[in-house]
């Protein structure tokens, strides 16, 4: 026995919130240069930030056109505004407040969707039992990192499960997992409390989880596996 | 043990704190308590791992698109409007 649950747990804690620092720390700088009017920063700015919200803007509404014009809106206001923004540190929720704001005025146009919930209980995995020992009614993921093919399957798979998720989870997992923002700068841009962020990106995850699990599972043939015609 | 019903009620308040618990966002003793019980509970831990594997995959995905080339008079308007701005902070900063 080596001390309670330590160490393996608070790595897998840990693996979560790696991997965005290093590109947050540069998107900063880069506004610190562009407020300061630095050669190349502005070029640099408009290349970063239009693709950054083209593809937020792609993922929320699924049509390129629109994801070009919000975009571009976007990036108007942004330097229209530029002389208010105090804190380049803020730069991020600052530019996906406005890319938001531009996505819903485009969006005003189109249909309205209602708000649809995702509950805990759907997204709750059944469990049965094995020979006495419970057991989750679950793929087994424990094989996903070796396989290459696998893994590019996977994200064809995740790309449709993000497009396919209600637009309350989405917007707020392509914010704190795919952007990085933190659990309060997603709550600046949404303008809801930091409890319905994690809230809504908990359950924004567990509805992707399934849909990788089905996956996995009609791969293994758990399920008839429906080919690719 | 205090049999199933109970164990199952403990794991359903658990599966609604993975993400926090993932996250580090959760005050210590309730990273305590989850973590306690996923030592006794190896459907709890499997569960876990098949949720930060998706994390992971999530924090990995890249949406690949990019929009097409910028329009020369688009680029020019920004760029008047970006010279304004930093005009403009220029004289709140001297004033
Ligand atoms: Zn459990």
């Amino acid at each position: 026995m080596t001390g309670p649950a330590g160490p393996v747990f608070a790595t897998m804690a840990a693996v979560a919130t790696l991997g965005a620092g290093e590109s947050q720390q540069q998107e900063v700088e880069l506004a610190r240069r562009l407020v300061a009017g630095e050669p190349g920063a502005f070029e640099r700015f408009v290349e970063l930030f239009r693709n950054k919200v083209f593809q937020y803007s792609l993922l929320m509404c699924g049509h390129r056109e629109d994801a070009e014009e919000v975009a571009q809106d976007a990036l108007f206001k942004v330097f229209e505004k530029l002389d208010q923004l105090r804190e380049p540190e803020r730069i991020r929720p600052w530019v996906f407040r406005i890319a938001r704001n531009a996505c819903l005025m485009k969006r005003r146009k189109s249909v309205f969707a209602p708000a649809q919930e995702l509950s805990l209980d759907e997204l709750m995995p059944q469990a049965g039992d094995d020979g006495g020992q419970r057991k989750l009614e679950i793929a087994d993921w424990s094989a996903l990192p070796e396989d290459h093919a696998l893994r590019a399957e996977l994200r064809r798979v995740v790309r449709e499960a993000i497009e396919e998720l209600p637009e309350i989870y989405k917007t707020v997992l392509i914010l704190r997992d795919i952007e990085g923002l933190s659990t309060a700068e997603a709550a600046e841009v949404l303008e809801v409390s930091e409890e319905v962020v994690k809230t809504r990106l908990h359950r924004a995850r567990l509805a992707i989880r399934q849909k990788l699990d089905w996956y996995l599972r009609s791969r293994r043939g758990e399920k008839p596996a429906e080919r690719a015609n | 043990m205090s049999g199933a019903h109970r164990h199952d009620s403990e794991c359903k308040r658990i599966f609604a704190l993975l993400s926090e618990y993932l996250d580090a966002e959760l005050p210590a003793d309730s990273c305590d308590q989850i973590e306690a019980h996923l030592k006794d509970c190896p459907p709890c831990l499997e569960f876990l791992e098949s949720l930060r594997r998706t994390i992971e995959l999530c924090r990995g995905f890249e949406p690949g698109e990019l929009p097409g080339p910028l329009a020369e008079s688009v680029r020019r308007e920004l760029r008047e409007r970006y010279e304004k701005a930093l005009r403009a902070r220029e004289s709140q900063g001297a004033a």
